[in-house]
Parts: structure tokens; sequence; C-alpha cells
């Protein structure tokens, strides 16, 4: 049996960390980074280095490595592979043994993964591509509080996308006009309608005064209605004991569903918040502020799978997922293998859809995908055609846009979703006879009629920046 | 089209304002389109049921079923039959169709056909 001794000094990184022969456990932790390395470093080292600054390594020996078994804790580069199209960098797969992470800290796996290595001298560019999370750490963490059939049956929506508008201006109106524009837009039609992400607490608006006047506004739109509905209140606060200050009145009022801000928050924050609805019986809509600074940049920082898998295992019952066709920025393919991330028990490998790895959550609810930013009426055919029934389309000005003011606005979403559902199941193609569908939807519906007008010529058609990775 | 300003007409006080989730935004269907809709819900393998309930407490989640769920009943005709037997019987009653996912454990779909008490 060979023994190990010290032998102070600098070695290669790849002597301890880089190990093609590998085969990893169902129980690692796999993760694929896309490294640009410095000029003169070989891939096979910057793989090394990376993975050892990301689990048990450091710059040079030390003598306290020999106090414990280093096979059995440190990670392990065990792939690497070409960019398609792209010479500049690669592809690094390193596994980490479970025993790594603490049980259900999506803290603890992030302050490893993408911690000061992404800081390190060897490597120009670096990017958390994917992960896979062991179902074994899958099964510590709490996930959804309710998840996507709760929802449902809470909810009372069936059959149905459901349908969202963020209340507009974002900021400056005082409660009492907010909760109007929240009762004209629930009245109309609308499931529920939302804070936007930077609504917290300001002079113009206090929480409480919101809060009390949405609910009224709530409240009388269900009577006129006699259907559910709900207003994401987003309790995201300073600190955790404001947040959950929040919470607590929210569920006061009797209200459905309350919101938070995952990555500005914090993941402590976010799972802490998870566990007080799932213990209250409360929905959670996540909103991703923040996201496009560590994700947009195809070579460096995380891609947004990696964060929706890590707010999955977190916590949330929503979560934003862009929408392909409206303002914001996302490439069909990826966003419908992020959208299979958020809802379904196992994904696979598909990387068509930039999925390197197969992700199995065992019996962890799914979340529903929310697509925001710039969509309206015209859109509806390629929504429920891209997304289905599992998933909240989130208007802004597609509702309160429209020339009649929020509740035609509202109506006209929701006939014309209604009528893209039922022509889907009908066996229509919505994405060739969409226009058709919304076009007979609108005879028996001025509303929709109005809005199909009014947003007639409004397209949006940028190149994407973060495209996936693909042969010219 | 005329685009003028429209007051929004819709009254606590007016029963006619009340809908009832999940195509009530629609025009009622006819026979075919509810057959169209029946079909589609074997197509995802989802059972069929009926149920009704006091125009006053449609909100509620438990309305009366009509006797059983029609587990593994596959013709489109029995199930118009049956959503029809519930009309005749429960005129002044809300009936809606029900289809259940059972791999979801949830209801695939859920639609008023009659709004018996408007």
């Amino acid at each position: 049996m060979s023994t190990k001794t010290y032998d102070a000094g600098v070695k290669d990184y790849r002597l301890t960390y880089w190990d093609p022969n590998y085969t990893p456990k169902e129980t690692d932790l796999l993760a694929c980074f896309k490294i640009t390395a410095q000029d003169g470093v070989d891939r096979e080292e910057a793989a090394a280095a990376v993975c050892a600054e990301s689990s048990t390594g450091t710059w040079t020996t030390v003598w306290t490595d020999h106090f414990t078994d280093m096979d059995h804790y440190k990670g392990r580069a065990y792939r690497i592979e070409d960019v398609p199209g792209d010479d500049t960098c690669f592809y690094a797969f390193i596994a980490y043994p479970i025993d790594l992470f603490e049980e259900g800290s999506i803290t603890n796996v992030l302050t490893s993964l993408v911690g000061n290595v992404f800081g390190f001298k060897a490597i120009r560019a670096l990017r958390l591509e994917d992960i896979r999370f062991p179902l074994a750490y899958v099964m510590t963490c709490g996930g959804p509080p309710n998840g996507i059939n709760v929802e449902r049956d809470i909810m009372n929506k069936y059959g149905r996308p459901m349908l969202g508008c963020t209340i507009k201006p974002k900021l400056g109106l005082s409660g009492k006009n907010y909760g109007r524009a929240v009762y004209e837009a629930l009245r109309g039609g609308l499931d529920f309608t939302k804070d936007d992400e930077n609504v917290n607490s300001q002079p113009f608006m206090r929480w409480k005064q919101r809060f009390d006047f949405v609910a009224e506004g709530l409240n009388q739109a269900e009577a006129e209605t006699g259907e559910r509905k709900g207003h994401y209140l987003n309790v995201t606060g300073p600190t955790m004991e404001d947040t959950y200050e929040r919470a607590e009145y929210a569920k006061s009022l009797g209200m459905r569903i309350i919101m938070h801000d995952f990555f500005t928050a914090g993941f402590t924050a976010n799972t802490s918040l998870a566990n007080w609805c799932r213990d209250n019986g409360m929905l959670l809509h996540i909103h991703r502020a923040m996201h496009a600074v560590v994700d947009r940049n195809p070579y460096h920082g995380i891609h947004f799978r990696v964060l929706t898998k890590c707010l999955r295992l977190s916590g949330g019952d929503h979560m934003h997922s862009g929408t392909v066709v409206g303002k914001l920025e996302g490439d069909r393919e990826a966003t419908l293998g992020w959208v299979d991330l958020m809802r379904d028990s196992f994904v696979p490998e598909n990387r068509a859809r930039g999925l390197f790895f197969d992700q199995d959550y065992g019996t962890m609810p799914g979340m529903l995908p929310v697509a925001s930013g710039g969509i309206h009426v015209w859109h509806m055919p390629a929504l429920t055609a891209i997304f289905g029934d599992q998933a909240v389309f989130q208007f802004g000005g597609g509702t309160l846009g429209h020339p009649w003011g929020n509740a035609y606005g509202a109506e006209a979403n929701r006939v014309a979703l209604e009528a893209c559902v039922q022509a889907r199941n009908e066996g229509k193609n919505l994405e060739r006879e969409g226009k058709d569908v919304l076009l007979n939807a609108a005879k028996h519906s001025p509303a929709l009629g109005a809005a199909l007008e009014t947003w007639k010529e409004i397209k949006f058609e940028f190149d994407t920046v973060d495209k996936l990775d693909a042969e010219a | 089209m005329d685009m003028t300003i429209q007051n929004y007409p819709s009254r606590l006080d007016n029963p006619q304002s009340l809908k009832f989730e999940t195509f009530s935004y629609l025009p009622p269907m006819s026979e075919t389109q509810i057959i169209a809709q029946i079909k589609y819900c074997f197509s995802q393998d989802w059972d069929c049921a009926v149920e009704y309930c006091e125009l006053e407490r449609a909100m509620d989640d438990y309305w009366y079923m009509w006797k059983l769920p029609m587990f593994g009943e596959r013709e489109p005709k029995k199930i118009m039959q049956a959503l029809n037997d519930c009309c005749d019987a429960q005129p002044d009653c809300l009936v809606r169709f029900v289809a259940y996912d059972r791999k979801r454990q949830s209801r695939g779909m859920q639609f008023v056909v009659h709004k018996g008490g408007l």
C-alpha cells in the first residue's frame, strides 16, 4: 500500500485534480464550467485549477492535507469538451463528492462552486453552465412550498395557463391609487396582479397601505366576478424580521400569495421565506431581479438554468422564465430547457436545449414558469403553444395600456387566452392559425378587438445576446 | 372599429357579471364544441365527471357530484348524455364538466356548461 508524505511547494493542479478515468457517482454533485483560460495555460491544468479552487485545494500544498483522506473529499475534473463553434474556450466537467456540501443549503453549494474561483488569475473568464444535483441532495432541500397542483387547487384554475398583470407605473403610486389599478385588472378577468420588484416600502407608498388597499380591491373583484384572485404582495424587506412581518400581515388579510426577490435578498433569506410559506399555506411568487448581471454574458457568470435549479431547491411556486416572444432576452430552445427544469420531475440531458446533465427531482413539486415582459394579446397563440397550460402569462402594459382601461385590457387578455386554449384543444395549430383564432374571438369581444387594433404593429425583433453554443 | 372609450358594465348587484372560471369569457359552447373538449380530455387520458351547485355557493370547492365520476368511460356521447341528464334534473343549478388527471392528482380541465339560476 502506498503512503503519502508531505512535500512542500507548488504542484501542478492536474496531478491531484485531473482524473479523466473517473466515473462520477450517483451521489456526486456534477458541474459543467465554460473556461476561458489565460494564454499559456493548457486545458487540463485550467480545468484542474477550477476544480481545486472550488473544492478542497489551495495554491500550494499544505501539511494539514495529510490529516484527512483527500481522495475522499476532493473534486475531480473528469472530462473536457470543445465548445461548438468557439475555440477560445472549452467545457470542463467536474464531480464533487456530496460530503462537501451542507444539506439543504443552496447558499453553501454556491459559495463553493462560484466562490473565490471566479476571481482566479489562471483563467480569463469562467461560466457555470449547469449543475447536476444528485437526488440524495435534492431530498435534503425543501423545494417549492406548494407546487403547481396545490396552487391550482387553491386558486381553482384548471385547464388553462393563468393570467397576471404587473401594476405600472413601477414606482410612485399611492396605496389607494395602486389598489384601484389592482381592482380594475382583477375585475376584468385576470387571475393575478403583481407588485413590481422594486415596490417594497418606499415613502410614496408604505407596505401596509399597499397591502390594505390591494386586499380591498381584490376582495371586491372576487365578489363581483365570483372567481378567485391573487395579488403577489412583495414582502421583500431590508431584514428578515421585516420580511416576516409583511408576510404575516398578508396572511392576516386572507391573501393567497406573496412575492420575494430571491437574488437580491439571497438564498438563505429565500429558503427561510419558502419554509414560512410551506408552514402557512401561502403561495410564493419569485422574481429574479439582478439575474441578468450574472447570467447574460456567455463567457462569465452563472447560466440562468443553474439559478433555476437552485431556486427550485431553495423554494418558490412561481419563477420568472422569460417569454421567448416579448421584450426581454430569451432564446427559444434555451428557455424551453429551463422551463422543463422548473416544472418536471425528471429532465434528461439535452444539449439542443443547453441541458448538460440528467436532473432528477424525485418527488419535489414543480414551479410555474412566469412569462413576463412586453407581451400582449397578439402573443397569446405563441405563448399558449410554447408554454402549454402550466404557466402564468404576466402582462403589464399589455393589460394596463388598453385604450379603455385595465378592466377591458384584462378581459381582452382573458378572451384571447380562452379562445386559444379552446382552439388548441379542438386540434388547431396555434402558431399557424393563431391570427384567425384571435380575430374570430374578437367578433364577440369588443375588448379584444380594441386590444388587437392597439398593438397590431408591435414587435420585438432584436437578436439574443446569450445564444446556445452551436456551430456557426 | 369604434375605439371610443367604453364603460365597463360589471356590477356587484348584477349576477350577470359573475364568471365561472375557465371558458366563462367565451360564448356558451354548442354540444359539438363541448364534445371536442371531451375528446381532448380523452387524448390526455383524463377521466370525466359532472358536478352541479347552487349559484350562491359557486366559489366553494365542493360542488355536488352528479352520480360518480365516469372512470374509464371513453365514449363522448355518454359524457354528453350525463351532462344533459344533470342539466335536466337540476335546471336551477350551475352544471360543470370536470376532467380528472390521475397522474398529476389534479383536475386537467373544468368548465361550466349550464348556468341555471342566472
